[in-house]
């Protein structure tokens, strides 16, 4: 017998499950989709703009990165496509077109590509690029005087700056089905709370993003504010507040959760998501940021790589 | 192949296969010519094996001066070519090809020694004549004095998915199974005879009248190391195998192996396997040990293309071959044959950090940090910080991994590549 064919041999396993990098992130645009409709329908064209101007140009900043530095072009990934998503997602209508390109350079090129790309970022490149035009262009997210435009039937105030500036009292006209519906000042995709949680499920249940970092961050917010609240309820909001206003769900469900730069470890995720729940309303009470989802995210990012240190212990070893 | 459920937050739900209720066997015809391995590096000065050499069906075949290492010849024939192979991790063999002559004649040196023999003598029988028999009874480990046996582990489940190998042994040959048992207490003195086995055994068995311990019916539950853990509660310390704290483990078709022995007079030479074809359909087989895999693709029509794969072993844990020629080995549990649109792709991308390997891992091993040491080749560190050695080698790592990288081979080739290391340091220090 002649052996004239020419077989595959590679290693054992043979199997794979078929989970690929591109389908979670499309799984992930997915389950984003509504927050960013709902932002359309009340922003109109403006917030069409911002999220397309961010994803496509953060897809081509990732193409002319590996183009000059001669890499294989990684875009077919949907990484950069997630990534220009959620930028979207986190700025108001009004954004003007310079701010998203400046800022999907800073999260594509500085947040993840300088690193190595795709898994080698130590700090959620959204967040990276958020934190600093914040910084920078503080006139630009103040959500009040950006979206001051627009005139709908609910009151378009910022939760969070109403509740720096004016107390608890101001925040006191929010019902909690209002913020869930989106009835507030605020990002394009980060007000919508039904459409966040729904997104945030759906991933979780396909296993997409980690539940523990989830709901440890949201228990970590709502614990503290509880604290907080509990402690002078006349300063402190409720908890209520914390959970639905500002970034807090798209936060809980989209940011925090981005694998590169958070814990795998059961208890390590646990005291990832509880920290930066916990920072966050920090800085939300005491602090001088109106939100603190951003820098509380960025901060756990820094200590991610000593929680990975808290490991459980591998079978059979000694000592 | 089972792909990742819509339920993405539950761990992969492999069931191991099973067997029909009247499995039917289909046998192959003795072929043209047959090839054995022996785990022994081809030696051209020493080799006592002759070409041309005849050669009677069960003859044991001794291939080296001051070695016993043996193969059994499982054809009457001539020897053709003994030459050198190179498998998997550089290991290397000697091939021993023999053609077969039209008139059987069986050899009757393992019937003469096998009669009436005593306790003692039936272990070093097991030992000098049974371990080329169909899965490979680990002669060797009952009578080495180093590892002091208190334990047995008889394994009636198959350990990696698709295989029913062992569970058709169970079914149909029992009573071979019964005296293999009885033949191993005598022979090794050790009482505790452990049976494992998964559900739908443990009617069959309970005739044996040993104690039987339910295996799961989830990959990988049926795994040496994690039986130790599950079953016996003794945890395999890293690096050591289960024979360094004392217990062996044995599947059914091994002493099912050495009960048919002893009971014909005759060293067993047909082997039993599974057969996966490309869609998925499994057949069980038995053919003579050493037949190429292309007899047996012939007998059942199926046609190979360029690009398919061949698997010998299971999905999991099996090594894929190069070649239609190559035999059925004593271990050889099942031959898969996978269609080239059916092979997933192994990228280059890395490591995301996505924590799927994490969570299925059976030995808690922190995959998502080994394996950026194990890709720059930092071995020594992944030894020693990020527990390379807990691995007990299942794969579902590279399983789950959304990157698609090899997981599994970089740990493999880890190990490898350590032992080397280490045993050229002995080497040059002895």
């Amino acid at each position: 017998m002649v052996d004239n064919n020419k077989f595959i041999v590679s290693h054992a396993p043979f199997w794979h499950d078929g989970s690929r990098i591109s389908t979670r992130n499309y799984n992930m645009a997915f389950a984003a989709f509504p927050a960013i409709l709902l932002g359309i329908i009340y922003y109109g064209m403006p917030a069409v703009g911002v999220v397309s101007l961010s994803i496509s140009s953060a897809i081509i900043w990732e193409f002319v990165f590996c183009r000059v530095t001669k890499y294989s072009v990684t875009i077919g990934d949907g990484s950069a496509a997630i990534i220009g998503m959620l930028f979207g997602m986190l700025l108001p209508a009004t954004a003007p077109w310079w701010l998203v390109i400046l800022g999907t350079f800073v999260a594509v090129i500085i947040g993840k590509q300088i690193y190595g790309g795709i898994g080698a970022n130590p700090f959620n490149p959204v967040v990276v690029a958020i934190a600093i035009l914040m910084i920078s262009w503080k006139d630009i997210f103040d959500f009040n005087e950006a979206l001051i435009n627009y005139d709908f039937d609910f009151a378009m105030v910022y939760p969070l700056a109403a509740l720096k500036h004016f107390g608890v009292s101001a925040v006191d006209s929010f019902s909690m089905g209002d913020l869930l519906m989106g009835k507030q000042s605020g990002g394009i995709g980060s007000t919508f709370g039904l459409g966040l949680i729904a997104g945030g499920i759906y991933l979780i249940i396909r296993g997409i993003i980690r539940w523990e970092i989830a709901l440890s961050f949201l228990a970590g917010i709502f614990i503290t504010a509880l604290i907080f609240n509990m402690a002078d309820s006349a300063h402190y909001a409720g908890p209520a507040v914390h959970l639905f206003a500002g970034y807090t769900l798209i936060g809980a469900f989209f940011l925090a959760t981005e694998d590169s730069s958070s814990p795998v470890n059961f208890i390590s995720m646990l005291i990832y998501g509880a920290g930066a729940g916990l920072l966050t309303v920090l800085i939300r009470n005491i602090g001088v940021y109106v939100d603190g989802v951003i820098f509380a995210i960025l901060i756990m990012n820094l200590v991610n790589p000593l929680l990975d240190k808290i490991k459980p212990k591998a079978i059979g070893k000694v000592a | 192949m089972i792909k990742r459920s819509f339920i993405g937050l539950l761990k992969p739900r492999l069931k191991y296969g099973s067997v029909a209720e009247t499995p039917s066997l289909k046998q192959i015809p003795i072929p043209k010519e047959i090839t054995l391995f022996s785990n022994c590096p081809f030696d051209k000065k020493n080799l006592l094996l002759k070409k041309k050499a005849t050669v009677k069906t069960g003859q044991k075949l001794l291939l080296y001066k001051e070695s016993d290492e043996y193969v059994v010849s499982s054809v009457t024939g001539q020897v053709t070519s003994i030459s050198s192979y190179t498998g998997d991790f550089g290991l290397s063999y000697t091939a021993i090809t023999i053609e077969v002559s039209d008139d059987e004649e069986i050899d009757d040196e393992f019937k003469d020694v096998s009669k009436d023999a005593s306790k003692d003598a039936s272990l070093e029988i097991i030992k000098n004549f049974l371990a080329f028999a169909p899965g490979n009874p680990p002669g060797k480990l009952f009578s080495d004095k180093d590892k002091s046996l208190n334990t047995i582990v008889v394994c009636c489940a198959d350990s990696d998915l698709l295989i029913t190998t062992n569970q058709y042994i169970v079914k149909s040959d029992i009573d071979a199974i019964k005296n293999g048992i009885n033949i191993l207490k005598t022979a090794t003195g050790v009482n505790d005879i452990i049976m494992v086995a998964s559900q739908s055994q443990m009617h069959e068995l309970s005739t044996i009248g040993e104690k039987i311990n339910q295996v799961n019916d989830t990959y990988p539950s049926a795994l040496p190391h994690l039986i130790m853990k599950n079953i016996l509660g003794k945890v395999v310390p890293a690096g050591k195998n289960p024979e360094d704290i004392g217990v062996c483990f044995i599947s059914a078709e091994a002493v099912a192996s050495i009960g048919n022995a002893f009971n014909s007079g005759q060293i067993p030479v047909t082997k039993t396997f599974t057969l996966v074809n490309k869609d998925g359909s499994k057949s069980l087989v038995s053919a003579r040990i050493g037949t190429p895999a292309g007899d047996i693709f012939k007998a059942f029509n199926i046609t190979l293309n360029e690009n398919d794969r061949i698997i010998f072993g299971g999905p999991m844990t099996g090594s894929s071959v190069y070649s239609e020629k190559h035999p059925v080995q004593p271990d050889t549990d099942a031959i898969i044959v996978q269609d080239r649109d059916d092979i997933p792709v192994i990228s280059d991308y890395p490591c995301t950090n996505c924590g799927d390997c994490i969570r299925v891992c059976p030995a808690n091993i922190q995959i998502n940090l080994l394996v950026r040491f194990l890709e720059t080749g930092q071995y020594e560190e992944a030894a020693d910080q990020y527990d390379l050695y807990s691995c007990i080698e299942c794969g579902l790592c590279s399983y789950v991994c959304v990157s698609g990288m090899p997981i599994f081979q970089y740990i493999r080739s880890a190990k490898y590549e350590l032992d080397r290391a280490n045993t050229a340091e002995a080497t040059n220090n002895g």
